[in-house]
């Protein structure tokens, strides 16, 4: 509980922060870009599960440890998506995901 | 009774030995598989033997009634309901020891013959393994203790027939004689699967002993009366369910109308029309009938029965007639046997239950027995004929009994046998069938005796245009065939005029209880039989003996009943025009029809509008990362706006 703040203006944070990322994630060809929009919409959760469990039943911390586990997750998930765009460069000389759509009818 | 247990080799050993030559039928040469095959089958003749000895000297008759002994080798193989079962088991009754001796006698004689009639044909090895399997099958059918086995090894006969009718598999008729014979008693078969489940309903049993008790007859016979509704055409549905047994019988003992295929089954080795298509798989349905003969003659008064009688007797009279015109001789003999085992069917129809009524079941098991072994001689002699001349038809035979004595004099004999010429063994039987069919009704005892006169006129013509009519150059002089062909005729020659001497009535009756039965020779019907057989040998000698014009002169006499016999009376044109005419083109091409372009349709429609629908939306497939995220953004909110305006 922090004071002077209520819940429905972290979710509003939250909320912006989300749409941030899913606009990043839908607008913006570079993958790294896209990785750093992905990371934005995971810590918006992230956010949105500590808070809720602050606010509204402070006595357990299961929000806590599921953030907990999402920023493990993040971290896990962040370094297989570089490998894989490591590898994609390799074989692309690019890091655009325009360059590679020959996955198609 | 633990005394029979030995009995299941007799079935096994030529099963193992069609396993063994049938892997082995590459590596091993000619005169070892035929040894092989004809060891394994000396086997089973002494067991058979000694098992005939044994039922029927030392331990079958108890207290006036031969046993009825069930030697079960897996009980409730297949269950069907809690008291509905298939058993593996063997039934050891007269008419199944009888069988045994036939069956093993004829295979016997016959593997031997073939040693020298296969002679340095390439596929040697691979007719005696058939020879075997069709043995064993042969052994099973006769020893099967219920109806379910006897239907299994019933189309395992179909199917070793097949193999050796179509054995010659480089000639096309041999190839199209074998499917002909397949698939007519297949049909037939269809009929007899039927009323095996409809007794099996009924019933509450597949299993013989059960199926024939009284208790059995009396449940079925009570059920009939309480529910008179059942019956179609008259007939209770029991009533039919053995009619349809009888039709699976037709089938295999080539039975008007299906009888088109023993005809053409011809095209097989002879020591194979000897053995299956004379003196073993063609009475299968003579057994049946037999087997089964407590519920033919019990249920709903003998209705079933009165049908066998007629077929017989219609059968008997048909083929005859069809004997009478044919050339090529192995033909002649094809029809006399179904002639013959019209006879039998005739006699099993006519038959009465009890002690000296039951003479006609008796006299069928006996002609059946008798004419196992001289029918089987006519067909080795007729396949040393043809060995020796290269040919089937008449007109390129005659005067070769100085040539061949020995085929000639054995040919004789089975000839006055079949006639019925005392005392060779057909007389005693066939005379005993009149003797049933008398009492039983003058106008099937007509019809016998008529077929008995055409019998004796169509085997001597044979006979007589065979080995003397003319004398006919040869290329190559013919000569008697080799030692072990001639063993196989002078044996069978031997119980041709032996047999007729057993009293098979102290052996073999219906309800299984011994009497006494004995030709009484001077009564007008013994001596009308063999009057009417001497006339019809009389007409053969003068119109065959030499070359005479009598033949043309009668054929044209009879002028179109002539030709219609000689064509079968039309009845393979018949079958034709049905299944070409009707069959195929007024039903299987309609629903050929509806099958390509309804049923086929519809798959095809379902399978376009598929591949159109997918032709349209694939360009969602586009392969870019943001068109697949933004797919699934607008199907998550899509979601979120439904879930919380339309709950």
């Amino acid at each position: 509980m922090i004071e002077g703040v209520s819940l429905i203006e972290i979710l509003s944070l939250t909320t912006i922060l989300f749409f941030i990322g899913v606009y990043g994630f839908l607008t913006r060809t570079n993958l790294i870009a896209m990785l750093m929009s992905l990371e934005l919409m995971i810590n918006a959760e992230a956010i949105n599960f500590v808070a809720i469990n602050k606010y509204l039943s402070p006595a357990i911390m299961q929000g806590q440890v599921f953030s907990l586990f999402i920023i493990a997750l993040a971290a896990a998930e962040t370094a297989l998506a570089l490998a894989i765009i490591l590898h994609l460069f390799r074989l692309t000389d690019s890091i655009d995901v325009k360059d590679v759509e020959e996955l198609k009818y | 009774m633990d005394t029979f247990d030995y009995i299941y080799l007799i079935p096994l050993i030529p099963l193992l030995m069609f396993l063994f030559l049938g892997f082995t039928a590459r590596k091993i040469k000619e005169p070892v598989s035929g040894y092989l095959g004809t060891a394994g089958l000396l086997a089973v003749f002494i067991l058979s033997y000694y098992t005939a000895y044994k039922y029927f000297f030392a331990d079958g008759l108890v207290d006036g009634k031969y046993q009825q002994i069930r030697v079960m080798l897996k009980e409730g193989w297949i269950h069907f309901t809690d008291k509905l079962a298939i058993d593996i088991g063997i039934i050891i009754d007269p008419i199944s020891v009888m069988m045994l001796v036939v069956v093993s006698t004829v295979s016997f004689m016959v593997h031997i013959y073939s040693l020298g009639y296969m002679h340095k044909d390439p596929g040697f090895s691979r007719f005696y393994a058939y020879l075997s399997l069709f043995t064993f099958s042969m052994l099973g059918l006769v020893l099967a203790s219920n109806l379910f086995m006897i239907y299994i090894f019933w189309e395992l006969v179909g199917v070793s027939s097949y193999l050796l009718i179509g054995y010659y598999f480089e000639k096309p008729s041999a190839v199209a004689a074998s499917k002909k014979a397949f698939i007519v008693t297949r049909f037939a078969d269809m009929f007899f699967l039927i009323g095996i489940l409809m007794i099996g309903y009924f019933g509450q049993s597949f299993d013989f002993m059960t199926l024939n008790s009284e208790s059995t007859i009396s449940m079925l016979n009570s059920w009939i009366a309480n529910h008179q509704v059942a019956s179609f055409l008259g007939l209770s549905v029991i009533t039919w369910a053995l009619i349809l047994i009888f039709i699976g019988g037709m089938g295999k003992s080539a039975m008007f109308p299906l009888h088109i295929w023993l005809p053409d089954a011809m095209e097989g080795p002879t020591p194979v029309s000897a053995l299956i298509h004379a003196a073993t798989m063609v009475v299968a349905g003579v057994y049946l009938v037999a087997r089964l003969f407590p519920m033919y003659y019990h249920i709903e008064g003998g209705a079933a029965l009165r049908v066998v009688a007629v077929v017989g007797a219609f059968s008997a009279l048909f083929a005859a007639i069809i004997a009478l015109t044919q050339e090529d001789i192995k033909r002649v003999l094809a029809f006399s046997t179904m002639s013959q085992i019209g006879y039998m069917m005739m006699a099993l129809g006519v038959s009465g239950f009890d002690g000296y009524e039951g003479l006609g079941y008796m006299a069928g098991m006996f002609h059946l027995f008798t004419h196992a072994m001289f029918k089987a001689l006519l067909f080795l002699v007729a396949g040393a004929v043809i060995h020796a001349v290269h040919s089937n038809f008449m007109k390129d035979m005659g005067g070769l009994h100085k040539y061949m004595p020995i085929a000639s004099w054995t040919f004789l004999i089975a000839a006055l046998a079949i006639s019925g010429i005392p005392p060779f063994s057909g007389f005693f039987s066939k005379d005993e069938i009149l003797m049933a069919a008398w009492e039983y009704n003058k106008i099937i005892w007509f019809v016998g005796f008529i077929v008995a006169g055409m019998t004796a006129f169509y085997m001597f013509r044979l006979y007589f245009r065979i080995f003397h009519h003319k004398d006919t150059q040869y290329e190559h002089p013919p000569h008697d065939a080799p030692a072990n062909m001639s063993f196989s005729l002078i044996f069978l020659a031997v119980m041709t005029m032996a047999v007729g001497f057993i009293s098979f009535s102290e052996y073999i009756s219906a309800s299984l209880k011994p009497f006494h039965s004995h030709i009484h020779w001077g009564s007008p019907l013994v001596i009308g039989s063999i009057v009417i057989a001497l006339v019809g040998i009389g007409a053969a000698y003068l119109m065959y003996y030499k070359e005479t014009e009598y033949p043309q002169k009668v054929a044209a006499a009879f002028g179109t009943t002539y030709k219609w016999a000689k064509n079968k009376f039309y009845v393979d044109e018949l079958y034709m025009y049905v299944t070409h005419k009707i069959i195929f083109d007024k039903v299987s091409k309609p629903i050929a029809w509806f099958d390509r372009y309804v049923i086929d349709g519809f798959m095809n429609l379902l399978g376009v509008t598929t591949l159109g629908i997918a032709n349209r939306i694939k360009f969602l497939q586009s392969g870019r990362l943001q068109d697949y995220a933004m797919y699934f953004v607008s199907g998550v909110v899509a979601i979120i706006i439904i879930v919380i305006y339309y709950k």
